[in-house]
């Protein structure tokens, strides 16, 4: 498709096809239900007939003469016995039926209504004018003539049309047949079209009832050969034979005087055929059906819905040069690389256009053939196509790969395997972002999988538990710029929904850097050496010598990664909230991050800081420095921490949940206290004494108070428990570094799970009157409603588990509920804002260029560049200054 | 119940009629042409309870609307009249 544009559109016009057009465009009429004879050869007259086109090699098309590829396909005709309505006219039809008189076809309006309808019809012009509006006016003229019982032109009574649906029509009970219908429609004047928002030069009413049927060409119907030389037809092919078999037996009972009763059976019969020729799922007949069961896919089922033509071939399509594979981690590369299999690699080309300036590497690429090694085996790009300049495309052998490399010359079109630095686009479904597709730099690495750094999880919101991703190779120059430019990973560091950094340190890169920089650990030179090999940094971190020997402090390693230059303060993560919960606190001085000029003074690292949404230091290195030193910082940084947790070890066991005994009875106390505060107010509920909170009843008011006393109660163990669970506890240093669970897990695990709910209150569906069997009706007690006193790791009892089940599924259906209709309402969006744009004024306009907003977000700013939607950070910019000037 | 004016609502941001005069000047600041702006029904509230204070507006008139805005604190919006219906 290089041609460009040959033909533009210059208007549509929609009308409906005449029986005598439907003659006129068709090349054969159909007479035969039959398709093909005994030999395999198409019969004439047939649905198969040649004159239709051809879609089996070596046959000639009888009307055009063109062979399979250049034979577009002709229509052919059948002629129908008798009459039977368009279900997709169905409504218009009754329009037309109520709004004209039955006797004389005149629209129902006296005339003087007429003639100032009429006026203003013609101020408007039916192919201009906004349809919206014609509709709404015609249905209020069609409503108004529909009214009228009596017909004013001709005085004749009138009687009421009603619909039995899909397709019947009847008065006072007796139905209506097609043909009288037909009847009906042909007496409506063409001057009265207009108010029905037909326009008169294209279309007739009673062209919405069918006596000829357009057959559609073979190439819309192909009959597929099975392996067993089996023919199998399209469905429309059935439904089309259906149809003339039916038709063909009215026309023989009509003319040899069959009784009126069968002749009306066969009728409803075509009319039910030719319904599901059009839509199979039309409300109030069955779907006609295969002989297997399954429903025939008939016209409106090929366009309508998601497989649909539609949403499935015309929004969606699939694309070459694309591959997908399952993922997986690889922290040693770069956030903006992406490891692509040799397998995949070899099958993935860029067209290098052959100039004078890159011939002779291309003839190299040419005369390595299509699968080269360097002499220690490792992958070099082969070439598996080379493209002459008429468009002939020659497979490059091994064995010709000589012999083409001399013949490229300048103008040719060479196919180049996938090699290092090549760029990438790389994607994940559902693509609910537009960080969700970003372009990588290709590494070639063994193996079955892509990989990628783990930073990069978050935006696509992969796993590695099977999750697959697409590549896709980008095939131009102007394209492979712009990539590079905007889709780059680096380049989408930001998030324009809170402007912020969304890649970051994740899991153990927190853990271990938190680790490395709380309470300011000393490592020895050896160590540090260790830590140190794997990243590739600038700077060496500064060295304290104690006793002759040299050791470095744990912030100081962390220094090295970051850029000289950088000024910071912000309070971690870790006593960012409440005073009260920094008692673990030795070093006052943890909690007030300080980096001056690249070094960091004291503080610890943990989500606040290097997180993805939240990694302050991320955002103002991207702001200070660029994405490209962002990319830097990111790649060093989760570098050194998987260097750090890998020298030190991290894990966590059963055993880190072990608190002493007096604490396990303490919780004990505090679950029976609960239980008897519940009674209690159970009891106080039952003898009427419960005084109602404002606004509430009383049996609301007592789950209030019930949920208050269990909630306090899991508070209060979960404070026993993690008195005794400190910072060395590796899931409180999960928990209070933000790598992974809160706190309240931990407490679940060690002190008590607490009330089970579904919607907000306390469980309370089952049985009649009760959750389980086990309890009595009406025992509103703790436990019966699901109050889980034992922990995780103590173990909980049947009943406990069973009601802990119950408040698990409700997170599971919230979440297939949610996707399904928070991703309905994205499509919808999506669909609304798809073609608005800012334009350099910093209005939003539509293709029209009607505004929407006169200023983007009434305050013209972009929430990438903002600071989390603030216009500046004033805070950091002061710091900043005050450093740099000292 | 008495007559409610829709403006002095909480919630209902302020309207304003634009002078006839002032109209080209606000249409050469924004740069666009006048029936590319936004539209406000004729049957709108906040129109009526114009209409009430300036007499019948004929369609084309602009009105100008200042709202509270989480971004800028105060916004200002044009809009058009018009005749037609909104669904």
């Amino acid at each position: 498709m290089t041609g460009g544009i040959s033909k533009r559109i210059n208007r549509i016009q929609f009308a409906l096809l005449s029986p005598e057009e439907i003659r006129k465009m068709s090349q054969v009429k159909v007479i035969t239900a039959d398709t093909y004879d005994d030999d395999g050869y198409p019969i004439e007259r047939g649905l198969m007939d040649l004159h239709l086109g051809v879609i089996e090699p070596g046959l000639k098309c009888a009307t055009c003469g063109g062979k399979v590829d250049e034979c577009p396909g002709h229509f052919g005709h059948i002629e129908l016995a008798m009459p039977v309505v368009h279900v997709g006219f169905i409504k218009e039809i009754k329009t037309f039926l109520d709004a004209t008189c039955k006797s004389c076809g005149r629209i129902k309006l006296t005339d003087d209504e007429i003639a100032s309808y009429r006026k203003k019809f013609d101020a408007m012009s039916l192919s201009s004018s906004d349809p919206e509006i014609i509709g709404l006016m015609s249905k209020k003229v069609t409503d108004e003539a529909s009214q009228r019982m009596v017909c004013p032109h001709c005085g004749v009574q009138q009687v009421k049309v009603i619909l039995d649906k899909p397709t019947t029509f009847r008065e006072e009970g007796i139905k209506v047949t097609p043909k009288e219908i037909r009847e009906r429609l042909e007496r409506i004047p063409d001057d009265d079209l207009i108010f029905f928002g037909l326009n008169k030069e294209v279309a007739r009413p009673e062209w919405m009832v069918l006596t000829v049927l357009l057959v559609p060409p073979i190439n819309v119907r192909p009959s597929i050969t099975l392996e067993t030389g089996e023919r199998s037809e399209d469905d429309l092919t059935h439904k089309l034979v259906d149809i003339i078999r039916i038709s063909q037996r009215l026309r023989e009972s009509r003319d040899n005087g069959s009784p009126q009763l069968i002749i009306e059976d066969l009728w409803d019969l075509l009319q039910f055929h030719v319904t599901t020729y059009f839509d199979n799922q039309t409300a109030g007949i069955p779907p006609a059906r295969h002989r297997s069961g399954r429903a025939l896919k008939t016209l409106v089922q090929r366009l309508k819905g998601k497989e649909g033509r539609f949403r499935s071939n015309l929004s969606g399509k699939r694309v070459n040069f694309s591959a997908r594979t399952v993922i997986s981690p690889e922290p040693f590369l770069s956030i903006n690389e992406v490891g692509v299999p040799e397998k995949a690699a070899r099958e993935l080309t860029v067209p290098l256009t052959v100039n004078i300036f890159n011939l002779e590497s291309v003839r190299n690429f040419v005369k390595n053939g299509p699968a080269p090694r360097d002499e220690f085996g490792k992958y070099l790009p082969g070439v598996n196509y080379i493209i002459r300049p008429d468009g002939r495309r020659i497979r490059v052998s091994a064995q010709n790969a000589e012999e083409n490399s001399k013949r490229v010359e300048v103008g040719w079109v060479v196919e180049r395997q996938l090699m290092e630095g090549d760029i990438v686009l790389f994607n994940r479904q559902p693509s609910l972002h537009r960080m969700s597709m970003m372009a990588h730099t290709v590494r070639i690495l063994p193996g079955q999988t892509f990989r990628f750094n783990l930073a990069v999880c978050t935006p696509y919101n992969a796993d590695f538990d099977g999750d697959e991703m697409n590549l896709h190779i980008v095939q131009k120059e102007e394209a492979r710029a712009e990539a590079r430019i905007i889709m780059k990973v680096q380049e989408q560091i930001m998030s324009p929904r809170f402007g912020g950094p969304i890649i970051g340190g994740i899991h153990d890169h927190i853990t271990s850097l938190f680790l490395l920089t709380h309470e300011n650990p000393l490592f020895t030179e050896e160590q540090m050496i260790h830590i140190m090999s794997y990243v590739n940094p600038e700077k060496t971190p500064v060295a304290v010598v104690k006793n002759g020997k040299r050791y470095y402090h744990g912030r100081d390693i962390f220094s090295a990664v970051l850029p000289d230059g950088l000024n910071l303060k912000f309070t971690s993560k870790l006593c960012a909230s409440s005073k009260a919960k920094c008692e673990y606190e030795s070093d006052p001085a943890d909690k007030e991050v300080v980096i001056v000029n690249g070094k960091m003074i004291h503080g610890t690292i943990d989500e606040t800081a290097i997180g993805p949404f939240s990694g302050i230091i991320i955002d103002k290195i991207f702001r200070k420095y660029g994405p490209a030193e962002a990319a830097k910082f990111i790649d060093r940084m989760t570098r050194l921490a998987v260097g750090f947790i890998s020298q030190r070890g991290f894990s966590t066991g059963i055993k880190d949940y072990d608190i002493p005994e007096n604490a396990v009875s303490r919780i004990k106390e505090i679950s029976d206290e609960a239980t008897v505060r519940i009674n209690k107010l159970i009891e106080t509920y039952r003898e009427g004494m419960l005084q109602p909170a404002p606004g509430r009843s009383v049996e609301e008011t007592l789950e209030i108070e019930i949920l208050s006393v269990t909630g306090g109660a899991r508070d209060e163990s979960g404070k026993v428990a993690s008195a005794y669970l400190g910072l060395t506890n590796p899931s409180v240093i999960m928990a209070r570094s933000g790598a992974r669970a809160k706190m309240l897990n931990i407490s679940e695990v060690a002190g008590m799970v607490g009330q089970q709910s579904v919607r907000g209150g306390r469980l309370n569906r089952g049985y009649y009157g009760r959750t389980l069997p086990h309890f009595k009706v009406d025992d509103i007690g703790g436990k019966a409603r699901g109050f889980v006193k034992s922990s995780y790791k103590s173990g909980l009892d049947p009943l406990e588990y069973f009601l802990h089940s119950i408040g698990g599924r409700e997170g599971l259906v919230d979440t297939a509920v949610r996707t399904s209709r928070s991703g309905y309402m994205q499509r919808r969006l999506i669909n609304a804002f798809e073609d608005l744009k800012v334009d350099e004024t910093r209005s939003v306009q539509d293709t029209i260029g009607t505004v929407i907003q006169f200023k983007y977000g009434e305050d013209g700013v972009d929430p990438t560049r903002s600071e989390r939607g603030e216009t500046v950070d004033l805070d950091y910019l002061i710091f900043d200054a005050e450093q740099e000037v000292q | 119940m008495g007559k409610f004016n829709v403006l002095q609502h909480d919630l209902v941001p302020e309207h304003h009629l634009v002078d006839a005069k002032e109209e080209q000047k606000i249409l050469k600041e924004l740069n666009v042409a006048k029936d590319l702006l936004p539209k406000i029904s004729r049957n709108d509230p906040a129109v009526k309870a114009l209409e009430e204070i300036h007499g019948p507006l004929e369609n084309g008139r602009m009105i100008k609307i200042i709202r509270k805005s989480p971004t800028v604190g105060l916004s200002t919006y044009y809009r058009i009249v018009t005749g037609e219906v909104f669904k």
